[in-house]
């Protein structure tokens, strides 16, 4: 049976993960790559590096970040942010990333999740939807949540499940939903909207923002109908040790990896 | 003799990750598509992310295809590697290299979410066959194609009411459908076997 994932998910700038890291036993919690081999022993699925880089000139360090991480990493691994074309997603491909994800750039021109699906394959184009509920956007079927962009800064204007669905048939082979709302409160996800995204596409969620407790994993993953869960500083401030996070799972009857 | 390892250069992505893997393993391999090196390589590894049409066109237009089939040292598919060592696939409609004549079908998107995409685990195994595998355990996928099981499957997987074959397994020819070089310890140790393998 397919495992459920716990995915941790690590900001990097300048090559160096941002937000503070809580680990005792690292020489250097900055350290994007030896932070990524600590999860990747201790229970992680999978992870997730998101380039929060500011300016173009550094996203170089970037790159040689995604090969230092390949060169130590035997568990899949997410890229993202700052995307936005073709020959962006080719090189950290080549550079060792199994797959990437795209946020505004897929927003913006709607076409290319089509081509990076054509040119590398669905099952490495990630499409990062960021929402905000909004009743305004109430329908039969939408529940009220609008895409924003730009970090959570730009509205779009289209509803969270229209384009979620525009983005698998674009050929995306997974997406990666984040409530803004939810994101920092440590309440729990979001779990209506997820579930209903989840039920409505036909391919794996990852489910982000919210997570503050066990509890909450096991209910984006089972009332939430998510296939994976991802967060961030809640692990990385050990708030909850990740081999611990997915022993609880397992004894609440969810297909999860022991390692 | 001196173990030499080629990874077969194709149009498929990711290979890095297989480098990477042998590397950790202290094993270096050439990344080539010169027909004599691969004929005179003690191990072959055949990876594959990416298309199957493509990849086949990439394969032909190299006379690579012909070479594979003819090969008679162990070789190793990966993924797409796997799929692209059947009879036919059905992505694109794609006759494919006949190693094992199988075809390979879609996973229904009505009732399964697809790609399979995550850990599962492999199951029945058969040491006998396949000396690679020596117990069960998580193997992570990423496919939306799938070989159904068959006198040559060596270890299978379950993916909602579908079980298919996870690895096969014919003469000097295994095809693992999981990705080795993403699935941890587990994984890394039947890559290590699959180099050890005869000589050690």
């Amino acid at each position: 049976m397919l495992a459920k994932r716990i995915i941790p998910c690590l900001d990097v700038r300048n090559g160096r993960t941002v937000k503070g890291v809580n680990f005792i036993n690292l020489r250097d919690a900055g350290d994007a790559v030896e932070l990524a081999a600590f999860y990747a022993a201790h229970g992680a699925d999978e992870l997730t590096f998101l380039d929060i880089t500011a300016t173009i000139e550094q996203r170089g360090t970037f790159t040689s970040l995604v090969r230092s991480v390949a060169d130590v990493i035997d568990i899949p691994f997410t890229v993202g942010g700052g995307i936005r074309t073709v020959s962006d997603v080719g090189a950290l491909l080549e550079s060792g990333a199994d797959k990437i994800s795209i946020n505004s750039a897929a927003v913006r021109n709607k076409s290319l999740i089509g081509e990076l699906a054509r040119e590398f394959g669905s099952q490495c184009v990630v499409c990062a939807i960021d929402i905000r509920s909004n009743s305004t956007f109430d329908s039969e079927l939408g529940f009220g949540w609008e895409v924003y962009v730009d970090g959570g800064r730009t509205p779009t204007g289209m509803e969270a499940l229209a384009w979620a669905r525009e983005a698998v048939d674009r050929g995306a082979g997974e997406i990666l939903l984040t409530s803004m709302d939810h994101d920092g409160t440590k309440k729990g996800f979001a779990i209506d909207i997820t579930k209903r995204i989840s039920t409505h596409v036909s391919v794996p969620i990852i489910a982000s923002g919210g997570a503050g407790t066990m509890e909450h994993f096991a209910e984006i993953l089972t009332e939430g109908c998510a296939d994976a869960a991802l967060a961030a500083s809640l692990f990385h401030f050990r708030e909850i040790d990740i081999e611990e996070l997915k022993i609880f799972l397992k004894n609440r009857g969810i297909s999860i990896r022991l390692t | 003799m001196a173990r030499s390892i080629v990874v077969i250069k194709y149009n498929a992505g990711n290979i890095r990750s297989v480098l990477c893997t042998l590397n950790r393993l202290g094993l270096d391999a050439e990344v080539t598509s010169d027909a004599s090196r691969i004929r005179n390589a003690s191990r072959v590894i055949f990876p594959g992310v990416g298309e199957a049409s493509t990849a086949m066109r990439h394969l032909i237009a190299s006379g690579l295809d012909e070479l594979m089939a003819s090969l008679t040292q162990p070789f190793l598919g990966i993924c797409l590697g796997m799929q692209l060592m059947c009879r036919f696939s059905e992505e694109y409609d794609t006759k494919c290299l006949g190693i094992f004549d199988l075809p390979v079908i879609r996973f229904p998107s009505s009732s399964l979410k697809v790609p399979h995409m995550g850990w599962n685990r492999l199951k029945q195994i058969d040491q006998e066959t396949c000396r690679l595998l020596t117990e069960t355990g998580w193997a992570y996928f990423v496919h939306s194609y799938y070989v159904p099981l068959c006198e040559h499957s060596v270890a299978l997987c379950t993916y909602g009411d579908i079980t298919f074959s996870a690895a096969l397994s014919r003469d000097n020819f295994t095809g693992f459908q999981f990705h080795p070089e993403k699935s941890g310890k587990y994984g890394m140790a039947m890559l290590e076997r699959f180099i050890g393998q005869g000589e050690l």
